[in-house]
């Protein structure tokens, strides 16, 4: 039975720490607001980008296809680019996605394909390096700016292509978590280069004029479907780790709050067996005499 | 009859409205786009997108930078990675 000071200090510790899971919880409440906001406003640039992407496409097939969206013609090495959050105390979310990440990566191997990783975000790199310690590439730390934009998207974009016309690799697929829920982000995997041919490849059914050429464009908009790929990803991973937060930090709050109420019960119990053995040695003492 | 114009960077959509005329920038030269063009694609330079509201009113610029421009039946869109203005 722990003393009453002793459980006195455990309540008092206890109700510090909930302050802080509280504290943390209503930032992410507010931050998650703004993530939502930022990744719907990203939406139209995507959606219509891939509508021109998919009527281009459908047109240029076959040999004269860039090698972005042709591929090298082989499948052998594969990079798998795992995008994770740079902080914790989001849940299960970062171990998920490097669950995910593992369960890929092990398929491909079994396959018997070549795979390196590529990491954005801090959080992924210890556990894959565990698993797959030769394997770790190349990474981009996202943790030197408050909230990564379309230019961190850019850099990261520019480096992977670099890397694919050096013919380091010849297939890329992005793990992300898509935002679904505060309560569910699931891990996607989906593969970025070489870009995958749409499959609802529209008819227009006017002639369009193009400025230069079909293949001219395709080829200057493929690095940029590229980007506009792993910027859908960045924000979908603000949008996820504020929402995992979230649930995470109030199902603390609401822990802490249990365990406080748990601690106070005994703490006057044993305050109210103390009175009375007090009280008992008292009485006896005075029926004594 | 205005031409229904959209400038749209990944960050949000910039502008959606119903203008007179707009100057692109394209990769092989300046192109305007009225009312009723016939549907075209092209990619545009780094410069100034001029938007006319009306007839003959002094122009709106905007930088674009790293663009691509479509013109079909409902309007023109513009694509670009940066905005400034």
């Amino acid at each position: 039975m722990p003393s009453l000071k002793e459980l006195k200090g455990r309540i008092n510790s206890v109700k510090s720490t909930q302050k802080i899971t509280k504290a943390k919880q209503m930032v992410a409440a507010a931050k998650l607001r703004r993530a939502q906001a930022a990744a719907e406003a990203g939406r139209p640039y995507a959606t219509r980008l891939a509508a021109v992407m998919a009527s281009l496409a459908g047109k240029v097939a076959g040999d004269s296809a860039p090698k972005l969206l042709g591929g090298t013609g082989s499948d052998q090495r594969h990079l798998l680019v795992v995008v994770n959050t740079d902080k914790g105390l989001c849940g299960g979310l970062n171990s998920n996605l490097v669950k995910a990440a593992k369960i890929k990566a092990r398929e491909l191997q079994a396959a018997g394909k070549t795979v390196e990783f590529y990491l954005v975000g801090k959080k992924g790199r210890a556990p894959l390096k565990r698993e797959f310690p030769t394997l770790i590439g190349g990474g981009f730390d996202t943790s030197t700016v408050k909230t990564p934009g379309f230019a961190e998207a850019e850099a990261i974009a520019n480096e992977l292509i670099a890397l694919f016309d050096a013919g380091h690799f010849d297939v890329a697929h992005l793990v992300y978590p898509t935002f679904k829920s505060a309560l569910a982000q699931d891990p996607t995997i989906n593969q970025l280069i070489p870009v995958p041919a749409p499959t609802n490849a529209v008819v227009l059914d006017s002639v369009v004029e193009y400025e230069p050429s079909e293949e001219e464009i395709l080829e200057e908009l493929l690095p940029r479907y590229v980007r506009t790929q792993l910027f859908g990803a960045l924000l979908e991973r603000e949008a996820s780790e504020q929402g995992a937060s979230m649930t995470a930090m109030d199902n603390a709050t609401r822990n802490a709050g249990e365990l406080i109420q748990k601690l106070t019960i005994q703490y006057n119990r044993s305050r109210q067996a103390a009175i009375t053995t007090e009280l008992i040695e008292i009485i006896a003492g005075a029926e004594a005499l | 009859m205005p031409l229904h114009f959209e400038l749209v960077t990944p960050a949000k959509l910039v502008r959606s409205e119903d203008v007179h005329m707009v100057v692109v920038p394209g990769t092989e030269g300046e192109f305007g786009v009225l009312e009723g063009h016939a549907p075209f694609m092209s990619t545009i330079r780094d410069g100034a997108v001029q938007i006319f509201a009306k007839d003959g009113a002094a122009p709106e610029i905007i930088q674009v930078r790293g663009g691509f421009a479509e013109v079909n039946e409902k309007g023109l869109t513009v694509l670009a990675e940066h905005v400034e203005g």
